[in-house]
């Protein structure tokens, strides 16, 4: 299967577009087909996606099912997986299905909202395969559309003001990427990424503006690069977009949101800051390093004190993906491995989480947690549930979340032993803020008159549930499922980094 | 058979969890308790075939990065064989004891099934707290470690309707994880020394650490201190030792069978079991050791103290936990280890003991838990005060000291007595001034416990009937399923003390051939020669000069102890290094301090019998008189409300400051100033024109590309 990738990336999109011409209608038929046709879609998708995991060789560490062609404008067209992004692939046509899955009870413009996450779906994998400048840039913004509107459509009340928030946040860090890209196009005389890898970008200092610029252009690109990543991260302190777009998104939205979304953030150090400007992610290492704590300790304080279930779990969000950064900017190869399963263990746990509180939303059509208490007496299979997602989003072991925190402690531990004592208060803190929310909302006695009737989750909830229970535990008890296909590819990221410094060195040296 | 031992309760736990549905509520518990007998009866068979060699059981890969490469495997040594059987007896024991206690409870509603989720989740700690024993690397245990906490977790909050036992369940959790905080920093330094978390490479590398210097935070520190201090915070969270203790008296809001299970006999012990499998590292750490003496010893006191006003039957003994965990860290920290864990095997028996019996008085009592409301119950549950009553002359340490009478050399007590009692000659000879300190410490918490445990039996099974008259009418004994555990663990209280106590605490070739340390030919030969002509000469030097005991002990003895070749670390389940001789110096302390225990538990008794038999009136009066000094000990010395006022609020106030201001108006409202302004610029923009915006949007992607786009064609066609 020479196609394998581009027939994963677009089917989605296909789907879209026969979903857009040939469905007519808004009574409840259509409504209903159209989230068939979408569930159908997604889930094909996934299976053809297996084949793309069986087929992948973890031992080599370039990049694998690759097609080039020539497109439009003298652009290439280039797709391909390497062991740093097979694995979110795979992330996306699996979580897919189920976020189709958790708006089956929608019924605003249900055939657009389907188009929306189908869409949105073939640009965030064309994000994690694309190999070429241009068509990375393309996926990469054009994911906000789908996402910006199913925000601001389907959103709750205020969102128009988080819509506009996320957009403007997310894209005026893209512009100087942008700037970026084009300034590496003229440098290198490519926009192929594969080749960009292995370019050198002058490292030497040079005077900007009577600014000495260490690190020299490097510097500049990785500066470009880090406005548009950071923000989608979300990293301290441009964070405060993602609780705002969380609490206005939809259920669904929520789930892709912290899932995948901010995924593309880390991707993205991991693609092009830390290969291509290793001299500067070096230098500035430290910085990242010293948000990423600040980060943890920040949110995770801020987390404690809402009100709403929602912001809460975006906080705690941003408070994991600083374990993220933090990994990443470690540079080793406990610290990488950690970071990126500590991305896809979130992407299961956050959605999970996201849709625990969808379930009761659902139900009582309010995300204050004061207005909920003792639900665990009408609904024992929700607590169950919720508490597994509570314990993973600590890190216990046993669970996803504890081997990606562990492994990138262990690799910060080796280059800052400050950052790593003050990311580890991370293990209290979230402790403290999720145990406190789930207490709240499930112990006790029920006592509040709304809450008398409320129904334990349904069939069609516990198997959006199963899958996600399945991988939080499997990862966590057997995470060698993800360490051996990433590994390789991780070594050789770190193996080049290093060399790389060790050259930028001899060089300086030489001069 | 260790995996069988392993998995059979997690196996148990899964199926009376999810199974009770289909099989029924109460084949669901006895399956659980089924397998937890099972699991009981091959630890014994374990136990006791065991010969001494470490053994290794490779389970399934897990995490590996890198060089960091770790296993899910079995390690069986002495060590783990006698956690082994520690866990799975008393626990088997509760699982039978649940049946009784459980089967009616006023917490949970007509029609409500919570007795398989009670029976899963005590499995599923079982199954944790197997984990953490018999894990072959650091990681593993902490994953056991954090595994009995959620079922700590989970069990005191079992009576979740109860806000109480929400909060401490809580408290619980987040307090332990203060002190796995250092832990987990303890475990991410060991991995950067010595690039393992494995016990064998870290064990093999101790005498490297003591060498190295490690740079963490803000200056060097010797490396072998600095992760024996980390560990050790771990081990304070976990056994509830001062500053990170207030989790435990709270915990006593779950079900009684838990209190005695995880509160007493096993997950408190956790932090001696990982000081005593550490003890490679520690041993090359005397001012981490020295530290964990000192606090070992404050704890002992310090819960001591307050055990003394306290109501609430089950607080009390909470807080003798508390002290009695205090008294094995003073045994670790000076570094007889196996004398650590003589203490927490025997600890296990008769602390399981009072608190099922504590349970079966609860349980008569219709759930009234003051003592002030207790009474003359001896005749009304005979059983249980006996069973009591054995497991108080076991706490308080009642038995004939070793001077006077031996029997196969051995001395003649319950267990408590034996055990303690070798702490307390061990912190004497520990020979530095923390010890010293510590023996003292001791000597008055033994006083002090035996005043508690005294009172609480005078209190309860003594005098008239106290409190409401129809719960007394109607108090009565407890069903078969209740009393037989407490048969059993009786059995344990009396013997377990001088069965096992020459392997414990015997000479050092005992010792060492029960922990399977490896000794040389030479000297074992040599040893019955030299060992009388040693204790004598050791006696009479101690009794010379009290002060210089610690030198002169050290040079009696140097030739018996080099005889042979030594043991590395990490051969045999524990280490103690050739220069620390303290397990032999303990055999020949002065008489005086084998006696100071003895006259210790005497005081406390007549102490006791003096304000709770004969003249009742006496504490109220003293209350009275000592009103402050009384407050203080009956609020815990106001650790809870100190924490409060310097940690749970700033926390709190924090969180909502850095929200409010840090992330509104600093962040939103400054640097992000330009953004906020256009906001709603674009919003009313929006509101004007429904689909507008979606075009703003969209036209300033295009402009990008297209920049983008034309200066690639026009690069390539340059």
């Amino acid at each position: 299967m020479d196609n394998l990738l581009s027939i994963i990336t677009f089917l989605p999109l296909v789907a879209a577009v026969i979903l857009a011409a040939l469905l007519k209608g808004e009574d409840a038929a259509a409504q209903q087909n159209a989230k068939w046709l979408a569930l159908i879609a997604t889930s094909a998708t996934f299976l053809i996606s297996i084949f793309l995991i069986t087929g992948f060789d973890p031992n080599d560490t370039g990049f694998q099912f690759v097609e080039e062609r020539e497109w439009i404008l003298g652009l290439t067209y280039k797709v391909g997986v390497d062991g740093i992004s097979v694995l979110f692939v795979m992330l996306t046509t699996f979580l897919m299905p189920l976020v189709i899955a958790a708006c089956w009870d929608v019924t605003y413009r249900v055939k657009e909202y389907m188009i929306a996450f189908l869409v949105l779906e073939t640009l965030m994998i064309g994000v994690f395969v694309a190999l070429d400048l241009v068509l990375f840039y393309l996926f990469f913004e054009a994911g906000l559309i789908p996402m910006f509107l199913i925000i601001g459509i389907w959103g709750g009340k205020e969102r128009i003001y988080a819509s506009f928030k996320f957009f403007l946040y997310t894209f005026l860090g893209s512009v100087l990427m942008l700037v970026a890209m084009i300034a590496m196009f003229v440098d290198a005389q490519t926009t192929d990424i594969p080749t960009l890898l292995n370019h050198q970008f002058a490292s030497e200092t040079f005077p900007l503006l009577g600014v000495e610029v260490v690190g020299g252009v490097q510097t500049l690109l990785w500066l470009a690069f880090f406005a548009s990543f950071a923000v989608k991260m979300p990293m301290w302190p441009v964070h405060t977009w993602l609780p705002d777009a969380h609490v206005q998104a939809p259920t669904a939205g929520s789930v892709v949101l912290a899932a995948i979304l901010l995924k593309m953030g880390g991707y993205g150090f991991l693609r092009f800051s830390l290969p291509m400007f290793p001299v500067a992610s070096d230098l500035l290492a430290p910085l990242v390093l010293w948000l990423s704590a600040i980060a943890i300790v920040y949110t995770s304080l801020v987390a404690l004190a809402q009100q709403d279930m929602k912001k809460l779990i975006a906080y705690s969000s941003v408070a994991h993906m600083g374990f993220v950064t933090m990994g990443i900017f470690a540079a080793n190869q406990q610290g990488l491995d950690g970071a990126i399963f500590q991305m896809l263990s979130h992407g299961f746990i956050s959605g999970a989480l996201f849709l625990c509180v969808g379930v009761i939303y659902d139900r009582m059509h309010t995300r204050e947690i004061d207005a909920y208490g003792g639900l665990v007496n009408r609904m024992p299979a929700y607590a169950l549930i919720f508490m597994l997602f509570t314990m993973a989003n600590v890190g216990l072991p046993g669970t996803s979340g504890f081997i990606g925190e562990f492994l990138t402690l262990i690799g910060v531990f080796q280059v800052n032993t400050w950052v790593a004592a003050v990311a580890a208060t991370g293990v209290i803190l979230s402790a403290a803020y999720a145990l406190w929310l789930y207490r709240r909302v499930v112990m006790g006695d029920l006592i509040k008159e709304s809450l008398k009737s409320i129904t334990d989750m349904t069939t069609r909830e516990r198997a959006i549930f199963a899958p996600l229970v399945v991988m939080t535990l499997l990862l966590g008890v057997y995470p060698s499922l993800v360490t051996d296909v990433i590994g390789p590819s991780v070594a050789a990221l770190v193996d080049g980094y290093e060399t790389a410094l060790l050259a930028a060195d001899t060089r300086l040296a030489g001069n | 058979m260790e995996t069988i031992i392993l998995f059979a309760p997690l196996v148990g736990a899964l199926i009376c969890g999810f199974g009770w549905k289909f099989i029924g509520e109460q084949a669901a518990c006895w399956t659980a308790t089924g397998f937890l007998f099972l699991a009981a009866l091959l630890s014994w068979i374990v136990f006791l075939t065991f010969d001494g060699v470490t053994e290794q059981v490779q389970i399934l890969r897990w995490i590996e990065s890198g060089s960091l490469s770790t296993d899910w495997a079995i390690r069986l040594d002495r060590l783990t064989a006698i956690m082994l059987i520690v866990i799975t007896s008393v626990s088997a024991l509760v699982h039978l004891y649940s049946f009784g206690y459980m089967a009616h409870d006023e917490n949970f509603r007509e029609g409500e099934v919570y007795k398989p989720r009670f029976f899963a989740y005590l499995s599923f700690f079982t199954f944790a707290m197997l984990m953490l024993v018999t894990a072959d690397n650091l990681i593993q245990m902490f994953f056991g470690w954090e595994g009995v906490g959620l079922a700590s977790y989970l069990l005191i909050g079992f009576y979740y309707r109860k806000p109480t036992a929400n909060a401490a369940a809580m408290k619980a959790f987040v307090v332990n994880r203060v002190g796995d905080f250092g832990f987990m920093l303890g475990i991410l330094a060991l991995f950067f020394l010595v690039d393992s978390i494995k016990f064998d490479d870290i064990f093999a590398a101790a005498p490297e650490l003591a060498e190295t210097q490690l740079s963490f935070l803000w200056r060097d520190w010797n490396a072998a201190e600095l992760v024996a201090f980390l560990l050790f915070v771990g081990a304070m969270g976990k056994s509830a030792q001062l500053i990170l203790h207030t989790w435990l008296p709270d915990a006593m809001e779950g079900p009684t069978p838990v209190s005695a299970l995880i509160h007493a006999a096993t997950m408190v012990t956790a932090g001696v079991f990982l000081v005593c499998r550490m003890s490679p590292v520690m041993e090359f750490a005397p001012y981490a050791t020295g530290f964990i003496v000192a606090l070992g010893a404050c704890t002992a006191f310090f819960a001591a103290t307050v055990g003394l006003v306290q109501n609430d039957i089950k607080r009390v003994i909470a807080y003798s936990t508390c002290s009695q965990l205090g008294y094995m860290f003073v045994a670790a920290g000076v570094g007889v280890y196996s004398v650590a864990m003589f203490h927490l095997f025997t600890h296990a028996f008769f602390k399981a003991m009072l608190f099922l019996g504590a349970g079966s008085v609860i349980h008569a009592m219709h759930h009234e838990q003051d003592m002030r409301n207790y009474g003359g119950l001896r005749k009304k549950i005979p059983y249980t005060f006996w069973a009591m009553l054995i497991g108080t002359l076991a706490i308080t340490g009642v038995g004939i000291p070793a001077t006077l009478f031996k029997l196969f050399d051995r001395p003649i007590g319950f267990a408590g007595f034996l055990s303690k009692d070798a702490i307390i000659e061990s912190a004497y000879a520990g020979g530095t001034g923390v010890a010293l300190f510590a023996f003292w410490a001791l000597v008055i918490a033994a006083l002090f416990t035996s005043f508690y445990s005294w009172r609480l039996m005078f209190l309860t099974f003594y005098g008239s009937p106290r409190g409401d008259k129809h719960t007394h009418d109607h108090a009565h004994e407890s069903p078969p399923t209740m009393l037989a555990p407490l048969g059993v663990l009786a059995l344990g209280a009396i013997f377990a003390g001088m069965v096992w106590y020459k392997p414990f605490f015997g000479d050092h070739h005992k010792v060492e051939a029960f922990f399977g340390i490896p000794t040389s030919e030479v000297h074992a030969e040599a040893a019955p020669v030299s060992l009388p002509m040693a204790a004598h000469a050791a006696s009479e030097a101690a009794e010379g000069d009290g002060d210089g005991h610690g030198d002169g002990h050290g040079d009696g003895h140097g030739d018996d102890h080099d005889a042979g070749t030594h043991a590395l670390p990490g051969e045999g389940a524990i280490y103690m290094a050739p220069d620390n001789t303290v397990l032999d110096d303990a055999h020949h302390v002065p008489d005086w301090v084998i006696w100071s225990p003895f006259i210790a538990m005497l005081l406390g008794l007549m102490g006791a019998y003096q304000m709770y038999i004969r003249r009742p009136d006496w504490p109220a009066k003293l209350a009275a008189n000592q009103r402050p000094l009384y407050l203080f000990l009956l609020n815990k010395w106001y650790f809870d409300e100190i924490y409060n006022v310097i940690f749970v609020q700033p926390a709190k106030w924090l969180g909502g400051f850095l929200w409010r201001s840090g992330d509104g108006r600093v962040i939103d409202g400054g640097i992000n100033g330009l953004a906020m302004g256009i906001v709603p610029f674009f919003t009313r923009l929006a509101g004007r024109a429904q689909s507008g915006y979606i075009f703003t949007y969209a036209l300033a992607m295009v402009i990008g590309i297209v920049i983008l786009i034309t200066w690639v064609t026009i690069q390539g066609a340059g």
